[in-house]
């Protein structure tokens, strides 16, 4: 294989770049200002995707519907699980901190494609809007997220329609970025830096990064089909013209239940940089760590029928993807033993990326046992499209991603901003989000065995109690993003000077200035071969060419 | 003192794991149980749960203890120890939890062929159907999808030669209209005969809606284009919610109908009843 050094400075593309605040605002092409347009524009969709969360939590503190028209419900809904996905978890963990950290891990400049790498941001907002605004337009999609036929068909045109437009400009973003992805952690690598000694959120990238190319452009045929039976009146679904509505379903989950992947993995992998750090202990089996994410790429991608069991799949259909689905708890229970074992015997500092660290772990661990169970197929005949599942996917998607993309903003904001964040105020965050959290769906897996199905406005009077605990969580969630919101606000003016790498950590992004230089380094990248030798004295640290007191000040 | 903290380890162990027991088989977070599948789905459920208690219990006490015990104390500075990997440990929780997921397989596999889950699809020639007055719905050549309930085994299973009490269910945005071909009149609300197998045929009219009683543990989706089937055997008598869990627009939450499981002779007198014509008695 051969390596590209890393590019060149080209001038052309950096030096007519506007400067300080004003470059967020410009066609950048610093990988730096990609990440941090995508984290803000993404925090921007969560909180609006928040507020229709809100809504719908404030419809649902009475069993009657009381709050919204019922088919303002179903577009409020369909919107929020849209947002939050397609808009919010997917770009940042993925986007943003693929964009901020993969150059510095690999040793190069930017990424492999600069310019392409800017389309695939700028092709958010818009999107964003478009779909946001057919709300105001026409009314938006209402029938779910998952745009089910028929359904999807005989609701409204104009607001199913844009809602497939902006569902297919994101998931195009999404195949650049990881295109892009992958040819920068292949081929950029610095020379002398091996795979296995890249960061493991690069490798958790090139898993995800995998994901994305090989089942997007399923989700986008899929979308393009329905389309047309929405507008040309074909019978791909449409089953008054002889079409199939499980094959929709089939050909949707072949990228939806990867999706949950695109939208952990990453999160496994930040998780994976910030531990070790503030641990002070090596990253624990590096190598079973590297297995268990491909392992879960390709179990990721065997495993979609299990959202249909009750869709009158044929029994050995079931038997197959229950089995399949249980075995990826193997790999990701390696993960989850590997970070405790991180853990064991540390110095653990217990700041706010700790914490809001081990809150996923404690969530994903209730969102992975219920996986389990949701897995067999007798189990989940019963609870399938109830709120059992909307607690298991927000443990999942909440109690991880969310989770970690906070870690992960205490962990890195200094060297962003070159500004520490409160810890006060940081550790308040933590503790009413954490309650708030859990008081919002821990009850929902009650009510979902009980009897209470996903997606209604109106529901049984005896599930009105359960369902008032469950929104006073979500307003405590709501809450919670106040001292969050101040603290990086008022941080980046007034906080503490942060110093270049105040965790004393080991990896590459640290050894550069905080905020780091257009060109990340002003000399040569250094070469980081043992990016967790946490706890080595550092003569016994095999720096190849290096020395070890290189590991520290090279290229600084 | 390795000694103590290993003794200490074995009985904390111990007490997770009959902790886990205990709970998994006294906290009941499910409703009454009405059909001869929902004790087997219990069953299934109180295992499931135990492994869970026991498995998030020990991890969660892992990270609080980790977390207590090796905190940095103001002061001190330096790292922990470099302990990079250990392959005997890596191997043990890989294997465990392999096993443990294979064990939980293989008794849901169980469970499963106990609810009838593994009986191939129904071919169209679906036995209680086409045997009575429904000709018309179950032509040779109509494939017929069936979900878990679905099968003649649960039918023999529960006992005797009693034929399958047929009912044809229609969803439609949103309501759920049963049809009993003996008798030949169409009811808005469920009604069955207690211990005795009942075989549903669903169509769809317009969208996915989905056939859903929390008390007999059973889902089935009814899909347009698409007829499925679902058997059962109510066992307690009484009056359960049937809930649409597909989200079928609107009135989505309002579609909610319900099925009165009744004696015997309840059952009997209601469906005269209401019959156009006579019975055709089984
Ligand atoms: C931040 C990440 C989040 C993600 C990725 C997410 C994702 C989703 C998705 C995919 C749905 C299903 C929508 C559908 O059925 O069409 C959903 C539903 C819902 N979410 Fe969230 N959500 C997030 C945060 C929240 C928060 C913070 C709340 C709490 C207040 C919340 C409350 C709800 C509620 C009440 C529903 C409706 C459930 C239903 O009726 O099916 N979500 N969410
Ligand atoms: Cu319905
Ligand atoms: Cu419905």
């Amino acid at each position: 294989m051969t390596i590209t050094a890393p590019p060149p400075s080209t001038p052309s593309s950096t030096a007519l770049q506007p400067n300080g605040w004003l470059r967020y605002f410009s066609f950048s092409v610093d990988h730096k200002v990609i990440g941090l347009q995508y984290l803000v524009c993404g925090f921007a969709f969560y909180l609006i995707g928040g507020a229709m969360a809100g809504a719908i939590r404030t419809e649902l503190l009475s069993p009657i519907s009381d709050f919204m028209p019922r088919d303002v419900y179903n577009q409020i809904l369909t919107l929020h699980g849209t947002v939050m996905i397609f808009l919010w978890i997917v770009p940042v963990v993925n986007g943003a901190f693929g964009n901020y950290l993969i150059p510095f891990y690999v040793g190069a400049r930017d990424m492999a494609y600069p310019r392409l790498n800017a389309v695939a941001f700028w092709l958010i907002p818009p999107s964003g809007l478009m779909l946001i605004s057919s709300y105001f337009i026409t009314g938006a999609a209402q029938s779910g997220w998952t745009a089910y036929p028929p359904l999807s068909i005989t609701t409204p045109a104009t607001g199913q329609i844009i809602w497939i437009l902006s569902v297919l400009l994101l998931g195009g973003s999404s195949i650049f970025g990881g295109i892009n992805f992958i040819a920068t952690i292949l081929k950029l690598r610095r020379p002398g830096l091996k795979l296995m000694q890249l960061p493991m959120y690069c490798w958790a990238m090139l898993g995800t990064s995998i994901l994305v190319v090989l089942s997007t452009p399923v989700l986008a045929g899929t979308l393009i089909m329905l389309s047309f039976d929405i507008v040309a009146h074909t019978g791909f679904f449409n089953p008054g013209l002889g079409g199939n509505v499980v094959v929709y379903q089939h050909l949707f989950w072949f990228y939806s239940h990867p999706a949950v992947y695109i939208m952990v993995l990453p999160a496994f992998g930040l998780v994976s940089e910030i531990l070790p750090v503030h641990c002070r202990k090596p990253l624990f089996g590096y190598t079973t760590m590297v297995y268990s994410i491909m392992a879960i790429v390709v179990l990721g991608l065997v495993v979609w029928a299990h959202h249909m069991f009750t869709s009158g799949t044929p029994p050995w259909m079931r038997l197959f993807f229950t089995i399949a689905t249980a075995f990826i708890a193997v790999p990701t229970g390696i993960k989850f033993f590997n970070w405790l074992a991180t853990l064991w015997g540390g110095r653990i500092s217990l700041n706010s990326a700790v914490l809001f660290s081990c809150g996923f772990i404690v969530n994903f661990v209730l969102g992975g046992i219920t996986g389990v169970a949701l897995a067999q197929v007798p189990f989940d005949v019963h609870v399938h499209d109830t709120y059992f599942v909307v607690a298991h996917f927000h443990y999942i998607v909440y109690g991880g991603s969310v989770f970690v993309i906070f870690a992960s903003i205490y962990h890195w904001y200094p060297k962003v901003t070159g500004r520490m964040l409160n810890e006060h105020l940081g550790r308040f965050h933590f503790l009413i989000t954490f309650i708030g959290f859990n008081l919002c769906f821990a009850p929902q897996h009650w009510l979902g065995l009980n009897g209470m199905p996903r997606r209604v406005a109106e529901y049984d009077p005896q599930f009105a109690l359960v369902n008032q605990i469950s929104s006073v969580g979500a307003l405590l969630m709501a809450i919670s993003t106040l001292p969050f919101l101040w603290n990086v606000v008022a941080s980046a003016f007034y906080g503490a000077p942060a110093g270049d790498n105040p965790w004393k950590a080991l990896t590459p992004e640290w050894l550069t200035s905080s905020p780091p230089p257009v060109e990340n380094w002003t000399g040569e990248p250094p070469l980081v071969t043992h990016p967790y030798s946490y706890g080595v004295p550092a003569d016994e640290i095999d720096l190849n060419s290096a020395s070890g007191s290189d590991l520290w000040s090279s290229g600084q | 003192m390795p000694i103590p903290s290993a003794i200490l380890t074995l009985v904390l162990g111990m007490l997770l794991v009959l902790g886990g027991l205990w709970i998994g088989q006294n906290v009941n977070l499910l409703p009454v149980d009405a059909s001869v599948n929902a004790p087997i789905y219990d069953e299934l459920f109180r295992v499931l749960f135990s492994i869970g208690t026991i498995l998030f219990v020990g991890i969660v006490g892992l990270i609080v203890f980790s977390l207590v015990r090796f905190r940095r104390r103001p002061g001190q500075l330096g790292d922990g120890i470099a302990l990079e990997g250990n392959l005997p440990l890596e191997v043990f929780w890989t294997a465990v939890p392999a096993i443990v997921v294979l064990f939980v397989g293989l008794y849901s596999y169980d469970i499963y062929e106990r609810m009838g889950g593994m009986v191939p699809l129904g071919h169209g020639d679906h036995g209680a159907v086409s045997a009575t007055a429904n000709a018309n719905a179950s032509s040779a050549d109509v494939r017929i999808w069936g979900g878990i309930g679905s099968t003649q085994d649960s039918q023999t299973a529960t006992g005797a030669a009693i034929a399958p009490l047929p009912i044809e269910v229609t969803a439609m945005q949103f309501a759920f209209l049963f049809h009993y071909p003996d008798g030949d009149f169409i009811s808005g609300e469920m009604h069955v005969p207690a211990d005795r197998p009942v075989s549903l045929k669903m169509e769809a009219k317009d969208v996915i809606h989905a056939f859903w009683i929390p008390e007999f543990r059973l889902k089935q989706d009814v899909i347009p284009g698409q007829p499925t089937v679902l058997d059962f055997t109510p066992t307690r008598p009484g009056t359960y919610s049937i809930v649409c869990a597909e989200l079928c627009g609107p009135y989505h939450g309002g579609m909610r109908s319900s099925v009165v499981v009744d004696s015997a002779d309840d059952f009997e007198t209601w469906l005269q009843a209401n019959s156009k014509t006579t019975p055709s008695e089984a």
